[in-house]
C-alpha cells in the first residue's frame, strides 16, 4: 500500500491550484479616483473663495481689470491660492474630460485622437498660467499710470 | 408598422440624472476654465490687452452667462458633496435621493444669495 500512495502522489493535479489573478495595470484608476475626491473638496472651498472676492465683493465683476489682478497678485496667499486651483482644477478637470471620452469613443483611433487634443491643452494651459503667476509685472515700464495699481507710483 | 417594446430603455431617476448633470456642468466648467486662463494671462501682454478681453466679460450677455456659470460650479460642488458622502459614509447609499434634494435645496439657497447681488452689479454697474 506503501508502494501505491508514493505512486499515486507523482501524479499532478489535473488544475492549478487558485491563485488570484494579480492586475497587470497597476493602481492608476484608484489613485485617480482617489484624486477626484481629495482634490473636489479643495477645488470647493478655493472656487468659492475665488468667485465670492471677485464676483461679490464690492463692485464685483465691474471692478475686474488690470489693477485689480496686480493688487491681488501683490499678495502672496493669492499667488499661492491662485497656483493652487490652476493645478487641481487642470488636472481635476482633464481626467473627468478623460473619463467622458473613454466612455463615449469607441473606436481606438477617435479615443486616441481625442485624449491627445485634451493632453496638449492641459499641458499649454498648465504651463502657460504657471508662468504668468510666477512672470508677472504689476507696474510694466511705459504703461499708462491709471491702469496700473496704486503702489505703481507710491 | 412595428412598435418599439416598452420598458426597455433604462430610464434611472435621481441617482441617473444627477449623474448625467453631474457630467454636463463638469465639461462646461472645463471649458470655460480652459478660454479662463487664456484671458487671464493677457495680464501678461500689457494692462490694455487685458482690461480690453476683460471688458468684453462686462456685458449684460456675459453677465448672465457668468450666472449660468456659477449655477453649473455649485451644482458640481454641492453634487460633489454628494458623491463623497455616497462613497464613504456608511448610510451615504441608502439616503442618495433625499441628499440629492438636499444639493438642490442648497443650490437655491445659494444662487438666491448670489443671483441679486451679481445681477445687480451687471444690469446698474459702470462702464
Amino acid at each position: 500500500m506503501a508502494h501505491g500512495t508514493a505512486a499515486v502522489a507523482k501524479i499532478d493535479s489535473p488544475r492549478s491550484p487558485y491563485v488570484r489573478r494579480r492586475t497587470t495595470r497597476g493602481n492608476y484608476e484608484l489613485y485617480s479616483w482617489v484624486f477626484m475626491r481629495a482634490s473636489g473638496v479643495v477645488l470647493l472651498v478655493l472656487i468659492f473663495g475665488h468667485l465670492f472676492v471677485n464676483l461679490m465683493v464690492g463692485d464685483g465683476v465691474h471692478a475686474i481689470d488690470f489693477g485689480f489682478v496686480a493688487g491681488k497678485w501683490a499678495n502672496p496667499m493669492w499667488q499661492v491660492w491662485d497656483l493652487l486651483m490652476l493645478w487641481l482644477a487642470m488636472i481635476h478637470g482633464t481626467n473627468g474630460v478623460r473619463t467622458i471620452i473613454n466612455d463615449y469613443a469607441t473606436r481606438d483611433m477617435t479615443r486616441g485622437i481625442l485624449k491627445g487634443l485634451l493632453y496638449l491643452a492641459f499641458t499649454v494651459v498648465v504651463v502657460l498660467g504657471t508662468l504668468v503667476i510666477f512672470t508677472f509685472d504689476p507696474c510694466p515700464a511705459n504703461s499708462p499710470a491709471e491702469l496700473l495699481p496704486s503702489f505703481c507710483t507710491a | 408598422m412595428p412598435t418599439a417594446p416598452a420598458g426597455t430603455l433604462y430610464r434611472g431617476r435621481e441617482g441617473m440624472w444627477s449623474w448625467v448633470a453631474h457630467r454636463v456642468t463638469g465639461v462646461l466648467i472645463f471649458f470655460f476654465l480652459l478660454v479662463h486662463v487664456l484671458d487671464t494671462a493677457l495680464v501678461r501682454v500689457s494692462p490694455e490687452a487685458y482690461n480690453a478681453a476683460i471688458s468684453t466679460y462686462q456685458t449684460e450677455i456675459m453677465g448672465l452667462g457668468e450666472a449660468g456659470l456659477v449655477a453649473a460650479i455649485v451644482f458640481h460642488a454641492f453634487n460633489g458633496i454628494r458623491i463623497l458622502l455616497v462613497d464613504f459614509w456608511a448610510k451615504g447609499p441608502r439616503y442618495q435621493k433625499t441628499m440629492l434634494w438636499v444639493v438642490i435645496g442648497l443650490f437655491v439657497v445659494t444662487m438666491a444669495g448670489f443671483l441679486p447681488r451679481h445681477l445687480i452689479n451687471v444690469f446698474t454697474g459702470g462702464h
